[in-house]
């Protein structure tokens, strides 16, 4: 598998060479930028799911009545493109060299919470197009700043390590093999749109992205080319550990055999409280490193309020002190945010990989 | 690449393997080809007790768990899946790698697909050609796990050194350059098999292994050599003294050649030093096939070293020609105190301080000691013989010692000092003293303020010590509250020191919600003895307690919000509505037995030999941290051996328990008419009337299951009908006190710690035998009544008999009314402290209650108007009531 050729290796090696020059900046929040939109259903719906179903899908009538749509921040890449391109050009605009695809949950599992799940493979599809349109037109402008479209694989509404029945501990509501089905669709739809990498993130439980890593083994196999693959785990409290119980080290082994281009931590804490984490990781991996956290710990509204400037601060102490290879943020960012972010790290170099050390030595 | 490449491998927590580990411990008790209890467990579906086998193979020391479901009777996919489901839920199973073991492909696939760590396959070989080998090896690193390779090819397993070599290198070649597998990640299998089987091919089997193994390393030193250790004793079965010898000696040898992970009994392993010279001997020439009679030689002897059945062999004494600090040592691992006085007197000779000994060679004994418990290869009993051993000797040097420091006034260093106590109006204390003895062993000075100590005396005495640690104690419920009292007064006195918490009733979930909150220092709860070191030891060294504290800290700010939400998610039922639906039988059928003796019976001087049939010993065990159901604790794989052992001496002093008279058991018990009103019963005497006040379950339940409360199962006063109620207080515990104080002045902690154990054991068994001669004579309702101890233990009788402050009564202020119906401290010789605790401590107390229906429930939760209406009937204040009921309180009293 990691003898297969790239898909895009021109765009490989152009990665790979801004990788070793600088600390590579990845994008904000979608959940936020949608927000300020204060789309209502109808808005989520748009015309093609007008009805609260798909007005294209063949077995729509099927379903006994309409669902709420709007939450479906996916759909929105569907019935709302050019908002979802007005927020991957903010990012850009921001100075994002990287922007995720709008694919959270465009898997037939989280797809059926609103009986969309034939959706999945069209969703990503369409979600990379959009980002990858973005990006070639802002590499177009600044041809000396290549930017990257990261096609995002989330983690499911469902845990395939943890019981949700406490008094069956060794039941399970997800099996491994629904799970690489679910990935396998979801990736084909990212590949097709024309994705330069995919990005399994926001994992929880280790054994959901193992699911997504063979499922991307698989497919990369079908297809005769690989792109490459970042993974972005979740620490979910202060204990130091995921969901599933890992702690970072064990995480990164755990997942490690696919080679990734990237490994880094995601969402749940700020910035400051990922650090020994991210510091864990940039120790043990032979790969890049990256982070995006959130704008700080919810406040008692649920709200993200670590300003761009506090943000920025602690981030550019991680630069500071060699951690970082890529860096953005999650839940609560902003483009202020990633601005914020990006000019602090700047005057930076990159964490070099353990072999590049070696032979610095 | 770089040329230190590590296998890297992962549970919940990482296992880098790196040359320093030297030898990986892979646990082999979770293989039903190998292990005839774990597989009886499978097959009877008792995966319950399947997880217990895997905590304990981790417990002693696995560093990865091998798992095995190949039989024939199991549906080996399922029950590899249900099984590493189940141990993913156990976080101190889960925190190690997993070896799924399957000759079949489709069973190691379904447990590749329950592995979220990095695990390792056992195992794949060219057995069926290159290409399903090169499949399978392709899928291995789909899945993301390290693989076992087994020398076996398309003619079959390889046994010379020459073919094993050639198979191993063959697939190592096909792996790292069609795959591009990671050669860390191969491990090879040069297959163990049987020796001294009396066929001759076979004799060089060892050797070509290990033979074998040093090529293998030298040829691909990234990698590692593994294999499966028990099979080369095989046709040793029946003699585990000999296997394990042979294990010991092929070990040695074979790590020397480089084999670096291994399948074994994590529990079992013989130190090659520790076996005996003769046997090493022959078993050597057997290992290392150094002559054609080497396994007649072997037969000869073996049987000699056979254990029989609750026999152990002899120590030999060879160890005491060695030089006197691993005399010491040896004695120290050993708890072997019969030369400590001589060995301690030498030491003392060869230096300059009498400090030095103990600072030298006993601590060093000690540290060996406290490494082995923390690896789980020693097991409670065995050290607290060690800190018997370690007292003695101290004893021995404190006169030189006191001279010494008169001279020079030093005074040596500790790790640090604690004050503990079991806090007022408790008077439990083994688990305490177990702790003390734990702590001790570790170079902590431990000041023992003993039993029913007051807050100002413990807070006192840590200022005097300027003591570093403070450990509170507590068996009853009413202690928790004293706990958090005292938590409370040592932030209002500016206490700054760590203060721990331990005891039956305490949990983490107590100390997070009611204690950590008023002490501003760290707090923390201790699970059991086993964990007290690690604790204290975090808690004194500067380097580690920040980030230990954090994380307790992050853990208890947890467990709080979680306690928040959990609080508003699940509401209890209005007090009418529990009453409502209380349960109730046809009264108007229902006829009361009468008793047949009723008012009181003493029974003033008990037959100790009597109880000692009705004893359960399962809670024995559990005292002394060993974890399993009698009788079956005896023979297990893990700590059998010391179950056996602490058993066989809890019989030797039982005997002279009995036959010396140590102790007296004395015993009261009464019936009285009475019936009930509402939650209340009421005991009509002549002098008047007594009322016992019951709490009720307030749990929303559907309509046909009850809310329960006692005094549902005494019929109703309207029923208009003469129904009665008993009580009881017995103890085994008269006069235990001059035979512990005679112990502890004898430094000897360990028998000490057992006769206090026996005593709790014979009270509850002589609770057991009243019980069921009231229900065969006394009150007489179940007359042909006959079950064995087992039937006994499991509750197969009619009736119950509850006790204050446990579930079903949580209350133990009514242990008040309980004692005054009996008289039972003239009648018993039991007194209750202002806590409501019992002393002697091995003593029970309860009601009898003869309904046929009459069950033990958990009253659990009760709302603020339960409690406003029980303040009522009891004439308490609200605060009174929300005090002696608050682990009940489902609401935040402040």
């Amino acid at each position: 598998m990691s003898t297969l050729p790239w898909r895009h290796a021109d765009r490989v090696a152009s990665l790979e060479a801004a990788l070793r020059e600088r600390i590579l900046i990845l994008d904000g929040g979608m959940g936020t930028m949608l927000q300020g939109h204060q789309l209502d259903e109808a808005g989520f719906r748009g015309e093609r799911f007008a009805e609260g179903r798909d007005g294209q899908h063949a077995h729509a009538h099927d379903h006994p009545g309409a669902c709420d749509l709007k939450g479906n921040n996916d759909l929105l890449t569907l019935t709302k493109p050019e908002i979802i391109r007005g927020v991957h050009e903010a990012y850009l605009e921001a100075g994002a060299d990287l922007v995720e695809t709008n694919t959270f949950n465009s898997t037939r599992i989280s797809q059926a919470d609103y009986h969309l799940e034939h959706l999945a493979y069209e969703l990503n599809r369409e979600g990379a197009t959009l980002a990858r349109a973005a990006c070639d037109a802002y590499t177009a402008k600044n041809p000396a700043k290549p930017r990257f479209a990261i096609g995002v694989l989330g983690p499911t509404s469902r845990t395939a390590s943890l019981s949700p029945d406490v008094n069956d501990p060794g039941f399970r509501n997800v099996t491994f093999e629904e799970l690489v089905d679910n990935y396998t669709e979801a990736a084909s739809g990212l590949l097709d749109g024309g994705a330069d990498m995919i990005m399994v993130e926001t994992i929880f439980d280790t054994l959901n992205a193992k699911a997504a890593l063979f499922a991307l083994s698989g497919l990369f196999r079908t297809r005769g080319s690989r792109v490459p693959v970042m993974i972005s785990g979740t620490i979910t409290d202060r204990s130091g550990r995921t969901l599933s119980g890992q702690t970072a080290e064990a995480f990164y082994y755990s997942v490690k055999h696919i080679r990734p281009l990237s490994v880094g931590l995601n969402c749940a804490l700020g910035a400051a409280d990922l650090r020994p984490h991210v510091q864990t990781l940039a120790n043990v991996s032979d790969c890049y490193v990256s982070t995006h956290p959130n704008a700080g710990l919810p406040n008692a509204f649920g709200e993200y309020d670590e300003t761009p400037a506090q943000m920025a601060v602690v981030i550019g102490g991680f630069a500071r002190d060699g951690l970082l290879n890529m860096v953005g943020g999650c839940c609560g960012t902003t483009p202020a945010h990633i601005k914020a972010i990006a000019e602090a790290v700047s005057k930076y170099a990159p964490r070099a990989l353990s072999v590049e050390k070696k032979e610095a030595a | 690449m770089n040329t230190t490449r590590h296998t890297r491998l992962s549970g919940l927590e990482p296992l880098v393997i790196t040359p320093d580990l030297l030898f990986v411990n892979v646990g082999e008790r979770t293989n039903v080809t190998g292990s005839a209890q774990f597989k009886k467990l499978i097959k009877e579906d008792r995966y319950e007790e399947a997880v217990e086998v895997a905590r304990q193979q981790v417990a002693n020391g696995a560093q990865i768990i091998d798992v095995n479901m190949d039989e024939g009777l199991i549906d080996s996919e399922a029950a590899m899946t249900r099984f590493l489901n189940l141990i993913a839920a156990e976080p101190d199973i889960a925190r190690v790698p997993v070896m799924v073991d399957s000759s079949k492909w489709s069973v190691i696939e379904a447990g590749l697909r329950c592995l979220q760590g990095k695990g390792v396959v056992n195992s794949i070989s060219m057995k069926e050609g290159e290409d399903i080998f090169l499949e399978h090896a392709r899928k291995v690193l789909e899945y993301g796990a390290a693989v076992v390779v087994m020398a076996f090819d398309e003619q079959g397993q390889a046994d010379t050194c020459e073919r094993k070599v050639e198979i191993s290198s063959r697939a190592y070649k096909l792996l790292t350059e069609k795959l591009d597998f990671p050669p860390e990640d191969i491990i090879f299998d040069p297959n163990i098999f049987a020796i001294a089987t009396g066929i001759e091919e076979h004799n060089n089997y060892a050797v070509d292994f290990i033979e074998a193994t040093r090529e293998l390393k030298k040829r691909f030193p990234l990698s590692h050599v593994s294999g499966g250790v028990s099979n080369v004793s095989f046709s040793f079965r029946g003699n585990n003294t000999v296997r394990e010898a042979i294990h010991s000696v092929f070990l040695y040898h074979a790590i020397k050649a480089g084999m670096d992970m291994g399948i074994v009994n994590a529990g079992a392993l013989m130190i090659y030093d520790d076996v005996p010279e003769e046997l090493r001997e022959r078993v050597e020439d057997v290992v290392l096939n150094l002559r054609p009679d080497a396994t007649e030689r072997l037969l000869e002897i073996a049987d000699r070293y056979k254990a029989k059945k609750g026999e152990t062999i002899t120590e030999s004494l060879a160890w005491r020609e060695k030089p006197v600090h691993e005399r010491l040592a040896h004695a120290l691992v050993h708890g072997i105190d019969q030369f400590v006085d001589e060995d301690t007197e030498e030491a003392r000779q060869q230096t300059t301080r009498p400090l030095d000994v103990i600072e030298g060679p006993l601590m060093a004994g000690m540290n060996i000691v406290g490494d082995l418990f923390g690896a789980g290869k020693m097991f409670l009993p065995q050290v607290v013989k060690s800190a018997r051993v370690m007292k003695k000797a101290v004893a021995y040097l404190l006169p030189y010692i006191e001279e010494e420091k008169l001279r020079t006034g030093d005074a040596g260093k500790n790790n640090g000092t604690i004050v503990m106590a079991t806090v007022k109006g408790d008077v439990h204390d083994i688990g305490k003293n177990i702790v003390g003895v734990v702590l001790r062993c570790n170079n902590f000075e431990v000041i023992d303020l003993g039993v029913m100590v007051p807050a100002q005396k413990i807070l006192d005495t840590a200022r005097e010590h300027n003591a570093d640690l403070i450990g509170l104690s507590g068996l009853i419920t009413p202690s928790l509250e004293e706990m958090s009292q005292v938590a409370r007064e040592m932030q209002r006195q500016e206490f700054h020191i760590p203060l721990l918490i331990g005891g039956a009733t305490t949990s983490r979930a107590h100390t997070a919600l009611k204690i950590e909150p008023h002490y501003k220092a760290p707090t923390v709860w201790v699970k059991d003895a086993s964990r007290a070191v690690g604790v204290a030891q975090s808690l004194v060294s500067k380097e580690l307690v920040d980030n230990f504290m954090a994380k307790i800290r992050a853990e208890y700010a947890d467990i709080r919000e979680r306690h928040k939400q959990r609080g508003a998610a699940k509401t209890l039922v209005p007090l009418e509505h529990a009453r409502k639906q209380r349960f109730t039988c046809d009264w108007a059928n229902y006829t009361p037995p009468q008793p047949n003796k009723p008012g009181i019976t003493v029974f003033d001087d008990y037959d100790l030999a009597e109880l000692r049939t009705y004893i359960d010993w399962t809670p024995f065990f559990q005292a002394w941290e060993l974890a399993g159901r009698y009788p079956a604790i005896l023979k297990d794989d893990v700590v059998g051996k010391q179950a056996s052992e602490l058993f066989a001496d809890a019989q030797t002093m039982l005997d002279k328990i009995i036959a010396e008279r140590w102790l007296t058991a004395r015993a009261v018990i009464g019936f009285w008419p009475a019936f009930s009103t509402r939650d209340d019963i009421e005991i009509r005497l002549t002098e008047g009337t007594r009322h016992l006040h019951h709490l009720r379950q307030q749990a929303e339940k559907p309509v046909e299951r009850p809310d329960f409360c006692l005094a549902d199962f005494i019929t109703p006063k309207e029923a208009g009908k003469q129904d009665w109620i008993g009580a009881f207080a017995v103890t085994a515990g008269i006069g235990i006190e001059a035979h512990v104080a005679r112990f502890e002045a004898a430094h000897d902690d360990y028998s000490a710690i057992l006769l206090k154990a026996l005593a709790d054991r014979l009270a509850e068994a002589f609770a057991e035998r009243m019980h069921e001669r009231v229900r065969r004579e006394f009150w007489g309702y179940q007359p042909d009544e006959a079950l064995n101890n087992e039937a006994l233990i499991d509750e197969q009788y009619r009736g119950i008999r509850p006790a204050p402050g446990y579930p079903a009564c949580p209350d133990h202020t009514e242990k008040a009314t309980l004692f005054e119906l009996l008289n039972a401290t003239h009648n018993a010789g039991i007194q209750l402290t202002d806590g409501f605790a019992m002393y002697p401590t091995a003593a029970v107390s309860g009601w009898y209650f003869s309904h046929p229906n009459s069950q033990y429930f958990v009253v659990g939760r009760v709302t603020r108007e339960q409690v406003d209406d029980y303040a009522k009937r009891k004439g308490w204040t609200r605060e009174q009531a929300e005090r002696w009921l608050a682990p009940n309180l489902d609401y935040d009293p402040e």
